[in-house]
């Protein structure tokens, strides 16, 4: 696909949900760069230009793949992170994610935009002791905690009582850790 | 008590302005940080204040685990007056960041000053280990047994194609920050700074002034850091900045041979004046002392000042921050009185008579 204001090969696809009608443009990096700082964001000298790029589609527009429809995109960034509760249009908005399983429910959103801010989107360094499968397993407990203080509120003791054991359970795991 | 403690930092000058090292009169100091999160809490910006406090209290029992605790500092920053905050920012013990936000937050410092943790600032742990000069290998294998040793107490966020999960993506993978502070005044008076500058960028270095993200460049220091965390392993990102400071440094030390060669006599001016605004000033700001410090700094390097010592420049630095004055002193200043206070300072440090005309007028 061309950049619509030039020749070049469009290589940043930016959906523009601000207005509320979404509207698509494909452009190549140069105008990519012209239309997002004409946005009135990003001022400040980038200190790379596809990590700045990156950053300002994250605060402002969704980063869509080619073939995605707007429409798609605008369901998307609706959908909810079931463990902490955020939308990737809050992500957009604020910067920040909200918990670790956003990188599992948003992938397919967040993979683009790593890709453009890190050039690759695997992890070749150091790991901790516990396996990723484990760590995911324990950042379930953060939707435990949300839906005991739920339970309660609805007087739902019974079942605040059993997430309070299943919580208690996961919790432990670090105290039978053996000393280093 | 650790307000004691807390001002006895007041004494040492500062782990990275310690100024000792190979080429110290360029390079100032190494750092490499750390972005770890628990994996079973939202991310701060996301946590509850009851969150908060959990986390505090969880990352507390790992952290005064990493060394005797006889020689940690644990502060918890929400207590702490706003001047003593903003004198660990001057430090750079913490961040200008976990100085100004809001809620249950803390800092692990080491008596020496050779690593801080901060405790709920934008990841629930970030791991800073400093040293002077050049010295990065020795940092990592600082900076990783802190990491293992927390590590062996808590549950990271990890996921096995991301690596290490961080609050914003840019910090994901390695969560690793790797940075080098150089002092580069004559690439500025040569105007050659941006130039350096934009070519760090191409290879994806960032380069940030004196106090991190989004800072002036004060004085001339400048911090050279990979811009990527995620698809390279820590040794290569170390290896990165590694092998581009050795390429700066000969550029700063070509572009103060061209100002010697092109016109001694100017520089030499420049350096002089400096200096004696420096020794006779009766109210100074901090912004132009930096400036005049820099000069002077290269000015001695250059071997065109020969009563002072780096190690005193470098001490002014630090204590000529409006923070700093203030412990000093001991009383809280407002701007006006500090550039009376700096300036009195920096009479009595440079110039041995200043003291003498101070206590005639008194």
């Amino acid at each position: 696909m061309k950049c619509q204001k030039c020749d070049k090969p469009a290589t940043f696809h930016i959906t523009e949900l601000t207005d509320g009608n979404p509207q698509e443009l494909h452009l190549c990096e140069d105008h990519a760069r012209q239309y997002l700082s004409q946005s009135g964001i990003g001022q400040a000298e980038p200190e790379n230009v596809a990590a700045a790029l990156a950053q300002q589609m994250a605060q402002h527009m969704a980063a869509g793949q080619v073939g995605q429809t707007a429409e798609e995109l605008a369901r998307l960034d609706q959908q909810l992170c079931p463990v902490c509760g955020i939308s990737f249009y809050d992500f957009r908005s604020q910067g920040r994610l909200g918990c670790p399983n956003d990188y599992i429910c948003f992938e397919q959103q967040l993979n683009p935009l790593i890709l453009n801010i890190h050039g690759e989107t695997e992890h070749t360094g150091k790991a901790p002791k516990v396996s990723a499968q484990a760590s995911q397993e324990r950042t379930q407990v953060i939707r435990f905690r949300r839906e005991m203080q739920e339970a309660i509120a609805e007087e739902d003791y019974e079942r605040a009582s059993k997430l309070r054991d299943t919580i208690r359970r996961v919790e432990q795991e670090d105290e039978n850790k053996p000393a280093q | 008590m650790p307000h004691v403690e807390l001002n006895d930092l007041t004494q040492s000058p500062g782990q990275w302005l310690r100024g000792s090292g190979p080429q110290a009169d360029i390079v100032i100091s190494s750092r490499i940080r750390l972005a770890r999160n628990l994996a079973d809490f939202p991310f701060v910006g996301r946590a509850s204040e009851n969150d908060r406090k959990r986390i505090e209290e969880t990352l507390k029992g790992a952290v005064l685990g990493v060394q005797d605790a006889n020689r940690l500092l644990y502060i918890e920053v929400e207590d702490l007056a706003g001047v003593d905050r903003q004198f660990l920012v001057e430090r750079h013990l913490i961040s200008r960041e976990h100085a100004e936000s809001q809620g249950v937050r803390a800092v692990a410092i080491d008596g020496g000053e050779n690593f801080s943790i901060m405790i709920n600032e934008e990841d629930h742990l970030r791991i800073q280990v400093l040293r002077s000069g050049l010295s990065l290998d020795e940092t990592w294998d600082e900076i990783n047994r802190i990491d293992d040793h927390i590590d062996s107490k808590v549950t990271y966020a990890f996921h096995e194609k991301y690596g290490y999960l961080t609050a914003c993506p840019t910090n994901v993978g390695t969560g690793m920050r790797v940075s080098v502070m150089l002092h580069l005044p004559a690439l500025v008076l040569t105007r050659q700074i941006e130039k350096v500058f934009r070519s760090l960028q191409k290879i994806s270095l960032a380069v940030r002034g004196l106090f991190g993200e989004g800072s002036q460049a004060m004085g001339d220091f400048y911090q050279i850091s990979n811009q990527i965390t995620l698809g390279r392993s820590e040794q290569q990102l170390i290896k990165q900045v590694q092998d581009i400071v050795p390429v700066i440094i000969d550029y700063e030390r070509q572009a103060r041979d061209f100002l010697i060669k092109e016109s001694p006599e100017n520089l030499h001016d420049r350096v002089s004046r400096a200096y004696g605004i420096l020794r006779t000033a009766q109210t100074i700001s901090s912004e132009e002392t930096m400036l005049l410090l820099s000069s002077v700094r290269m000015g001695v390097n250059l071997g065109l000042i020969h009563d002072l010592e780096i190690p005193l420049l470098n001490d002014l630095f630090l204590k000529t921050q409006p923070a700093h004055l203030q412990k000093l002193t001991g009383v809280e200043l407002d701007s006006s009185d500090r550039n009376i206070e700096r300036a009195r300072y920096l009479r009595s440090h440079l110039h041995g008579r200043a003291k003498d005309d101070d206590s005639q007028k008194n």
